[in-house]
């Protein structure tokens, strides 16, 4: 995955949590949750997809370094490197 | 309350008290070894076992009654009564958690509340129990500035838990409603009878409830508990999670510092990792055994205050009698003045009632009305055999004259009336004192730091005001799965090193 294809992929989850809110236009260094509606419940369902889709697990200590999409790639780039990009059931990749 | 029960006993499914012995064994089929055993069939383990299954785990689960679901609950009597426990209303946010983590047709069975009401000296009348409703109830009711209200709303909002802000309710009432007794009435009592809130416990635990329902409020589940935790007894099998009821967990195995399994019903079972929804306090002082912990850690355990129990009273209506459309929860008192305190007396004059027409079941005609009050365990666990009945006959009594001035001649189409005192709920659920809420705030941060005393232990249930009723227990699951998880993970990756 390139870190392009780590922001696809996280969006993708995001896509299958918050249905509702629109993904397109989301900055990369503003916390998610200032940009779209999501509770720390929705938080906690994004770690637990990336674990069911990519196999990849964050450890509650590190919850805080997925706070924007900069963080999340920079925190999850090396650990999905080498995993192929596939989305979650149904979810448009755009 | 009974004494210890044997593992070979079970509850009566009759009306008294009691218990008899098992004619088969439970634990027939349970296995040597699971990646996870779960103790405790509440809403929060329930969620946390079929989260776990979802992930593929290897999950046991063990209820120490015969039915699973812990206060979520129902029992039937004879004459065709259904009564429920625990449905009296949850926030909207039950239908997000139910979707995500268990199925479709569960969340699309919540459906809202179509009324709810209040009725004491101070104030009457009926409201959507939304943010838009209350901000007008404030402002045309209570002649409260609109401004006011508004900032009160966003101040709760905006609370953060991880702020160290701890101003009490009462604080964060008397500064936005200053000697508003009415007010405070209104704000309070409803989320007290939802998860024992009271004045002087931390806003930030009130004030996440409260927003929760003020969001779109009140929901509840159509079809009753029963089908609830029939169609959560289905989904939890799909994902080859293993049920065992009559099944009582004595110990959890500690070695080297780390959970490795349980005894339930005299048997060795090993895990992974355990995770308890039994209540916290039985779970480090009797299920482990505090020697486990540091000594500070276990004295602080020792020192969470446990929150309140309660009293029902049930009340079910004869076959073909009907009643009106009254509402659907009516928050009732006779008493002049509000303080939460008195939301527990003995004999008090505060109480809901929860209203079940033949929506609630829409496969059934029947009506039933259920009131509950907060009570205190000490008024009723002293009580002698003679005077506990005759405690639990006025209460029943008291009950059914606020019912009469609410519902006019219901007494007379009523063949079942049954009351639960504080010692029904702890005989049931063996929670200490018969909480029916848990812990006060504290339990929180001990339930979640847990497993930083032995490795493999977690904990979730009623806990610290937040995590009570059925979508803080729920959601507790969740974040308790979500925790274990990784945990499983890194035995797994030991393991793997190791044969190498």
């Amino acid at each position: 995955m390139t870190q392009d294809e780590v922001i696809i992929a996280i969006k993708d989850i995001i896509a299958q949590i918050a249905p509702d809110e629109d993904l397109t236009n989301l900055e990369m260094d503003v916390r998610l949750r200032e940009q779209i509606e999501l509770d720390s419940m929705d938080f906690l369902d994004i770690v637990m997809e990336l674990r069911k889709l990519y196999g990849v697990q964050v450890p509650e200590k590190d919850y805080m370094e997925l706070a924007t999409l900069a963080g999340c790639v920079k925190y999850l780039h090396p650990l999905l490197e080498k995993k192929p990009l596939h989305c979650a059931q149904g979810a448009p990749i755009s | 309350m009974s004494g210890r029960s044997s593992p070979r006993a079970k509850y009566y499914r009759g009306s008294t008290d009691g218990r008899r012995p098992l004619g088969h064994d439970p634990l027939a089929k349970v296995r040597a070894a699971y990646d996870v055993v779960v103790i405790g069939s509440g809403l929060a383990g329930l969620t946390a076992a079929n989260v776990l299954g979802k992930l593929g785990h290897r999950v046991a689960l063990f209820e120490q009654h015969y039915n699973f679901g812990g206060l979520a609950t129902w029992f039937k009597r004879r004459g065709g009564h259904v009564f429920d426990i625990s449905l009296h209303g949850f926030p909207v946010g039950m239908i997000k958690t139910c979707r995500r983590h268990w199925t479709l047709e569960i969340a699309q069975r919540i459906v809202r509340l179509d009324s709810i009401r209040f009725d004491n000296p101070q104030f009457r009348f009926e409201t959507a129990f939304t943010r838009a409703d209350f901000t007008e109830k404030l402002v045309g009711v209570f002649g409260a500035e609109r401004s006011r209200v508004e900032e009160f709303f966003a101040h709760l909002r905006a609370m953060n838990f991880y702020d160290a802000n701890r101003e009490t309710v009462a604080e964060v009432f008397e500064r936005f409603f200053p000697g508003r007794n009415d007010i405070h009435r209104l704000l309070l009592e409803p989320i007290a009878y939802a998860n024992g809130s009271a004045l002087d416990d931390p806003a930030i635990a009130y004030g996440i409830v409260f927003s929760n329902f003020m969001s779109s409020g009140v929901y509840t589940f159509s079809g009753g508990t029963d089908l609830l935790v029939g169609l959560m007894r289905a989904e939890l099998e799909r994902n080859r999670v293993e049920l065992f009821s009559n099944a009582e967990v004595e110990r959890i195995l500690v070695e080297n510092g780390a959970a490795v399994g349980v005894v339930v019903g005299g048997r060795e079972v090993r895990a992974g990792a355990v995770l308890s929804n039994a209540s916290l306090g039985t779970t480090v002082q009797r299920l482990v055994g505090p020697g486990h912990f540091e000594a500070s850690f276990a004295q602080g355990v020792s020192a969470v205050r446990l929150n309140n129990s309660s009293c029902q009273v049930y009340m079910g209506l004869t076959e073909g009698a009907t009643i009106p459309f009254v509402t659907d929860l009516l928050f009732s008192s006779s008493r002049e003045r509000f303080d939460s305190r008195s939301l527990c007396d003995f004999h008090g004059e505060s109480r809901t009632f929860s209203f079940y027409y033949p929506k609630t079941r829409p496969q059934s005609e029947r009506y039933a009305v259920v009131s509950s009050t907060n009570a205190n365990w000490g008024d009723w666990a002293g009580l002698s055999q003679e005077q506990y009945e005759r405690e639990k006959a006025k209460l029943a009594a008291d009950t059914l004259r606020e019912l009469e001035r609410h519902v006019p001649g219901v007494t007379s189409k009523l063949d079942h009336v049954e009351v639960a005192t504080p010692r029904t709920f702890g005989f049931y659920t063996q929670h200490p004192e018969g909480t029916s809420f848990g812990t006060k705030f504290e339990g929180l941060e001990y339930s979640l730091k847990l497993h930083e005393q032995v490795r493999g232990l977690f904990h979730a249930g009623s806990v610290g005001i937040i995590m009570s009723g059925w979508l803080g227990a729920a959601n507790y699951g969740v974040i308790a799965a979500a925790k274990l998880d990784p945990y499983l993970a890194g035995l797994a990756t030991l393991a793997a090193a190791k044969g190498r």
